[in-house]
């Protein structure tokens, strides 16, 4: 069995899963029933001022059946009393001393800063997670995404927190901006022990296309949220990649954004994150889905070998490049298994209407589709859409040339191999 | 429109395959493939672009979904329920190679239709009138498609019916746990909505209007009577009380109330579908010992192997092999007499099967009716079939013909695809643009 205790940015956990900073964190009763369950850390629900929430605050948008691909909220920080709060979080660490505690902050001034910290971690926190990412209603009052988007701003606190702090520092980011890589460096630069990102996505999950207003509906109106849930991984697990790859990047990430099984967090391990924060899937489904992410984690490490997770992060990292550094002689062609097709034709019309014209039906009244190999560009759209599992391979062509990169044709004159699809 | 009894003997029959909910019909919906060319598709004798129906339910579109299906079967509603989707788009579906459940399309098709005739959306609007006149022989599904496709075109349609009930088999023949009477009707009603199809009911052609009249005060004729009376075997005993024509027996349990009391055992001649409804019908209405008595074994016999295995869970016992040779009993039926046949299904010596039977059933076919035709010009018959062309002409000038008068007797689906084929071709032989 692997290793999977944690350190990420000197906090220590038995397990690299932490439930995020949101409602299943909110109260220290839900706290001790997740790490019953197995959760190896808990971001507590942002601690501030506390506020008043409207009714209602959730929406989801479903696929082709499948309910919440995306989810979308417009809750603020928490609404409880933080004397309420911190002695919750003291009676969490006195039961269960070996889990994370970190505690979400998000208060405006420096004075406020200093105050809420030391309460932090006078009531035991193990570290503390800076919200500079919320992208509704608190960054309206100038503290959340507001603060996130302006790096100088973003320094400033992180170095107050510092300054205040005796337990390591996360700062939250943002992805509401248009590079990831200054906001992670001003963190850095401010001090930060680590980073944890994405926050969520400002959006309009949806329109109510009855009563014209978008969605979730607050009365006769609504107002941007966050976006969050399954579907906004891939943005998340770029902007990981993005800090985890930069070379003057240091400071341990906590991944954060559609983490919904063990699969996932190995997506964001592999991309440069220490631990992964998850939120929509267990709103969604319950605690209990740690069950399975520690399980499939564990044989995922023992089977490629990992010692711990340490030995996993970052592992994809040098496989993330630039388009200019791709072999572009590299080639594949769609290959399809007569034996396991059903003749759907998925790939058929895939092709034709949204590819390269190269995949045609069957003559032979077989219904197993002819690909032609001369047009095939190895687009990967045939194999996305059909229903079979391994049905159709990309199978790799040797077609003599040696690799070359556009970088290595247009500096070192490189030769690339001549064109195919594109229907001389 | 002449209604059925409310207590007639099907109306204790629920529907075997349950109506889907929406959440049901959205789940099933999201789960079809969307092929491209899909072999469901083809495997439907109407066409129905089948893919596409289901996307609209998916996305809610429920009218979308309705229209699309009824573009290519007016009689989409009484398909729904009544096709043979195990051997037809469902036997297709792709899912069936890679052993995952096929889409339930006639599930589907029956919640699109459904609501549809709920919400009395109607999707066809009469033709331009182009002074033509058509008429047609029998008011069954054959004729009523050809009718409505033909006032889409623009012909004035008149249809003669010898009976007083409407519809054809779907009112009188389909089994009720598949579709009663009732929705039958209200699927005849509907498609009448488009107007201008007058009907003529309790007129016989041949008989009260000759073929000549109605040769003579129409353009072009449509000829979709379906079938004859039922076979029997003519051996001893079949004018015994409680010896009936199985196609007879099921109109009468469809409008009637039957008084099934005194029978304990009951037995269906035949291995055909129309068997097979014989004996489900039966057990059914609560006979305890329901035999079907067929001359070949059992993977020989002509009906659907998926309803003979519904027909065994629900308790039928089978004679395989067995030959009636004579209906015995005082006045009324009490046992059926049979030889025993070999493989060449010649009686074995010296074997006899006895069965007790206070009902017997005798479905081993219809007559043909084509031989009405025979004494026109130009129209073949053969074997009592219509002999016409893939566009149901026949070799009379302005004479179509489609369903089981033409078929020989098959699915519902096959005389709605007939009956709107023909009138395509009856426009374009009365001068029309299709």
């Amino acid at each position: 069995m692997a290793d999977l205790t944690t350190n990420c940015a000197g906090i220590v956990s038995p397990n690299p899963f932490w439930l995020a900073s949101a409602p299943p964190a909110n109260s220290g009763d839900q706290i001790k029933r997740a790490f019953d369950a197995g959760w190896g850390g808990a971001v507590w629900k942002t601690l501030g001022q506390p506020i008043q929430n409207v009714s209602s605050r959730f929406a989801a948008t479903n696929y082709r059946g499948t309910a919440a691909i995306g989810f979308n909220n417009i809750e603020l920080i928490t609404d409880r009393s933080l004397e309420k709060n911190f002695a919750e979080i003291a009676d969490v660490k006195k039961h269960y001393p070996n889990h994370a505690v970190i505690a979400s902050l998000m208060v405006e001034t420096r004075q406020e800063w200093k105050d809420i910290i030391k309460r932090s971690i006078d009531a035991g926190a193990d570290g503390l997670e800076l919200n500079f990412g919320c992208p509704h209603g608190m960054c309206e009052r100038g503290m959340g995404s507001a603060v996130g988007q302006e790096p100088r701003v973003n320094e400033e606190i992180t170095s107050w927190a510092k300054e205040y702090s005796t337990v390591p520092v996360l700062v939250k980011l943002t992805p509401n901006v248009g590079d990831i890589l200054p906001h992670g460096h001003a963190a850095q630069r401010g001090g930060a022990d680590g980073v944890s990102l994405i926050n969520t996505i400002k959006s309009i999950i949806g329109v109510d296309i009855d009563r014209f207003v978008p969605n979730p509906r607050v009365g006769d109106q609504s107002t941007n949220g966050g976006y969050c849930g399954a579907a906004v991984k891939p943005i998340a697990l770029h902007m990981t990649g993005q800090l985890g790859r930069d070379p003057s990047f240091n400071i341990p990430i906590s991944g954060i954004g559609g983490v919904t099984d063990w699969r996932d967090a190995v997506e964001f391990i592999l991309l440069g994150a220490t631990s992964v924060q998850v939120c929509t899937e267990v709103m969604l489904r319950g605690y209990r889905i740690v069950e399975d992410m520690i399980e499939g984690l564990n044989t995922y490490l023992d089977e490629k070998g990992f010692a711990s997770v340490h030995d996993a992060v970052g592992r994809a990292l040098p496989g993330y490049s630039e388009w200019g550094n791709l072999d572009l002689n590299y080639e594949t062609k769609a290959v399809i298994d007569a034996e396991s097709c059903i003749g759907c034709y998925k790939c058929v019309v895939a092709c034709h209407d949204g590819a390269h014209q190269c995949i045609d039906p069957a003559t032979d009244g077989s219904r197993v589709p002819v690909v032609d190999e001369s047009e095939c560009v190895g687009c990967n759209l045939c194999q996305i859409v059909c229903p079979v599992p391994d049905c159709i391979s990309m199978v790799e062509i040797a077609n003599g040339y040696e690799p070359a990169s556009w970088n290595d044709h247009i500096n070192d004159g490189a030769v690339i191999r001549p064109k195919t699809g594109i229907h001389h | 429109m002449t209604r059925p009894a409310a207590t007639r003997s099907e109306a204790v029959f629920t529907d075997f395959k349950h109506a889907y909910g929406k959440p049901q019909a959205i789940a099933e919906a999201n789960r079809c493939l969307y092929c491209e060319d899909a072999p469901c598709i083809t495997a439907c004798p109407t066409s129905i672009d089948i893919p596409e129906f289901i996307r609209k339910i998916s996305t809610d579109n429920l009218k979308g979904s309705a229209r699309t299906i009824f573009e290519s079967n007016i009689l989409g509603m009484s398909c729904a329920r009544v096709c043979p989707v195990e051997t037809l788009c469902v036997g297709d579906c792709v899912f069936n190679h890679m052993d995952a459940p096929p889409i339930q399309i006639g599930k589907l098709q029956r919640y699109a239709t459904d609501a549809a005739f709920d919400a009395e959306w109607s999707f066809f609007e009469a033709g331009p009138d182009t002074g033509k006149s058509v008429g047609l022989v029998g008011a069954g599904p054959a004729s009523l498609a050809a009718a409505h496709e033909l006032r889409r075109l623009g012909h004035s349609c008149t249809i003669y019916e010898k009976r007083e009930v409407l519809g054809g088999l779907n009112s009188t023949g389909v089994a009720p746990y598949k579709m009663k009477a009732d929705r039958a009707l209200e699927e005849v009603e509907w498609v009448l909505g488009i107007g201008g199809i007058e009907v003529k009911t309790g007129v016989e052609v041949g008989g009260d209007l000759s073929l000549e009249d109605l040769e003579a005060n129409h353009d072009a004729v449509f000829f979709g009577a379906g079938l004859g009376v039922d076979r029997f075997l003519k051996v001893p005993g079949e004018d015994l009380d409680g010896v009936h024509g199985a196609v007879e027996w099921i109109e009468r349990m469809k409008l009637q109330e039957l008084d099934l009391s005194s029978v304990t055992s009951a037995a269906v001649i035949g291995g055909g579908n129309t068997a097979l409804d014989c004996v489900r019908e039966l057990l059914g209405l609560g006979v305890p010992n329901v035999t079907m008595v067929y001359r070949g074994g059992e993977a020989g016999m002509s009906g659907y192997h998926h309803e003979w295995d519904e027909a065994k869970r629900e308790g039928a016992r089978a004679a395989w092999r067995a030959q009636p040779v004579a209906f015995e009993g005082d006045g009324a039926v009490a046992r059926v007499r049979c030889a025993v046949l070999d493989e060449d299904k010649k009686p074995v010596e010296g074997e006899e099967v006895l069965l007790g039977a206070q009902l017997v059933l005798m479905a081993i076919g219809q007559g043909k009716l084509g031989d009405m035709l025979s004494g026109l010009d130009g129209i073949e018959v053969q074997w009592g079939r219509v002999v016409t062309n893939d566009d149901g002409a026949t070799g009379r000038a302005g004479w179509f013909c489609g369903g089981d008068a033409a078929n020989g007797g098959k699915e519902v689906v096959n005389a709605a695809a007939e009956g709107k084929r023909a009138a395509q071709a009856m426009d374009i032989y009365l001068g029309g643009q299709n």
